[in-house]
């Protein structure tokens, strides 16, 4: 095999101008190094098969709670019965670094789990969380999780409902009372440990996980990616949407670490 | 085409929607307003903590029979603004059709046991 491959690279000239001695050396050099250049190569640059061996993972051991197909579900029942989040439009949703971080160290995102409903209960003075029904998510390497966050990557469902979003980065001095006071969105979202709403995702960590243009087209008309999610949608002007999701990411930079 | 087949074809693209989607209002009630009127509909939803507004209690018979049925829809529909009441109570317009709204309405009525003005 490799001596087709180095036949081919240098053809028949070293047989003619240099001695038979060298001719044969330059032979198990070129061997040599084709053996090393692809052992270096399964080592180094394993983009197929990692996407191989991140696929496959998926399939085996993730697909039994998220959806890698789609669509959403359209009917209450198949809402009440997922049990993780759709994972079809990863690509098109998550940013890659954060997707390779998390799934090696899972942290809560949804503090009442996958469907709220699921997990409270009445309590004294008003309904709260019960936390013995969530369980923890499972955990990868860091090989695995970064062959799973790239086979994502290609999952590039709804791509029109992201292709015309761009955020204009731009300062949000009244991006929290947007979120608060004037839509209302901490009703349900938290803007820091402990503080706000519980059935939909932390709103404190969105902008490290999350592309901004999925964040600008979400709040636009949730029910496009999610029709029958309990979020709202509430008629945000686009140049508030802008406002917002530079506000979500200016907060995923402060450090929550110290609460709770 | 004849009037029978006509006909049919009217009363199947009638019903169509309504098969494909139309939820019970009990459903509806459970899975998008019990996370701030509560698992009982007393108003102790689970996101009510930090709110600056509480939602309402919907087993209040004195308040809600103090409401009639079209503000009830305006406010399901349009969100709290809209009857000038709180941001805090958003808009359903986009998640419910008409109908389902209606439903809920009915809905409502059986949580107070009340009708508009007693
Ligand atoms: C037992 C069910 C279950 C299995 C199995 C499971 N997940 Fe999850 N996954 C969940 C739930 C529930 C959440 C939401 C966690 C939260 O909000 O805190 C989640 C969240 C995620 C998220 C974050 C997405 C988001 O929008 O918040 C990613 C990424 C993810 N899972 C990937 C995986 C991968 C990869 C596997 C397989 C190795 C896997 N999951 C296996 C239930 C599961
Ligand atoms: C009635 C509750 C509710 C209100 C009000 C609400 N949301 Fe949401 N929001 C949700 C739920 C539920 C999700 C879906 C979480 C999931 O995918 O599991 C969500 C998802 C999101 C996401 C995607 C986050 C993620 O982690 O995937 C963003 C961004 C967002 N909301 C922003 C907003 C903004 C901005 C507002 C105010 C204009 C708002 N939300 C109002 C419940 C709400």
């Amino acid at each position: 095999m490799s001596e087709v491959i180095c036949k081919a690279i240098h053809g028949d000239r070293f047989s003619g101008l240099f001695s038979r001695d060298f001719a044969w050396e330059h032979g198990v050099m070129c061997r040599l190094s084709i053996f090393f250049v692809a052992a270096i190569s399964c080592l180094f640059s394993p983009p197929l098969h990692a996407g191989e061996t991140g696929k496959s993972i998926l399939n085996s051991r993730c697909v039994s709670c998220h959806n890698l197909k789609g669509p959403a579900p359209v009917t209450l029942a198949a809402l009440w019965k997922r049990k993780g989040p759709d994972l079809f439009y990863a690509g098109n949703k998550y940013k890659h670094d954060w997707l390779v971080s998390w799934l090696q160290k899972p942290e809560r995102i949804r503090p009442a789990g996958m469907f709220y409903r699921d997990h409270i209960k009445p309590g004294p003075k008003h309904d709260v969380v019960d936390a013995s029904t969530l369980k923890p998510h499972v955990s990868l390497n860091k090989r695995d999780a970064t062959a799973v966050a790239d086979a994502l990557m290609t999952f590039k469902a709804n791509s029109n409902l992201v292709a015309s979003e761009k955020l204009i980065p731009a300062p949000t001095p009244i991006g929290e009372m947007m979120f608060d006071k004037i839509y209302g969105c901490m009703a349900c979202h938290q803007i820091e440990p402990g503080y706000g709403g519980m059935s939909g995702s932390e709103a404190y960590t969105a902008g490290k996980r999350l592309q901004a243009s999925f964040m600008l087209s979400y709040i636009k008309n949730p029910q496009a990616w999610d029709p029958k999610i309990w979020m709202p949608n509430k008629h945000v002007p686009a140049d508030n949407i802008q406002q917002l999701v530079n506000y979500l990411i200016d907060l995923s930079k402060e450090d929550f670490s110290d609460e709770q | 085409m004849n009037n029978k087949t006509v006909l049919l074809m009217a009363l199947l693209l009638a019903l169509m929607p309504s098969l494909a989607m139309a939820e019970s209002a009990r459903d509806n009630y459970h899975t998008y307003c019990i996370q701030c009127h509560g698992m009982q509909g007393n108003g102790m939803g689970v996101n009510i903590r930090d709110m600056s507004v509480q939602p309402r209690d919907h087993t209040d018979t004195k308040t809600m029979s103090g409401r009639s049925d079209d503000e009830l829809f305006k406010v399901i529909k349009e969100g709290g603004l809209s009857i000038s009441k709180s941001v805090l109570m958003p808009p359903w317009g986009g998640t419910f059709t008409d109908n389902e709204i209606h439903d809920l309405v009915k809905y409502l009525r059986t949580l107070c046991k009340c009708k508009y003005g007693g």
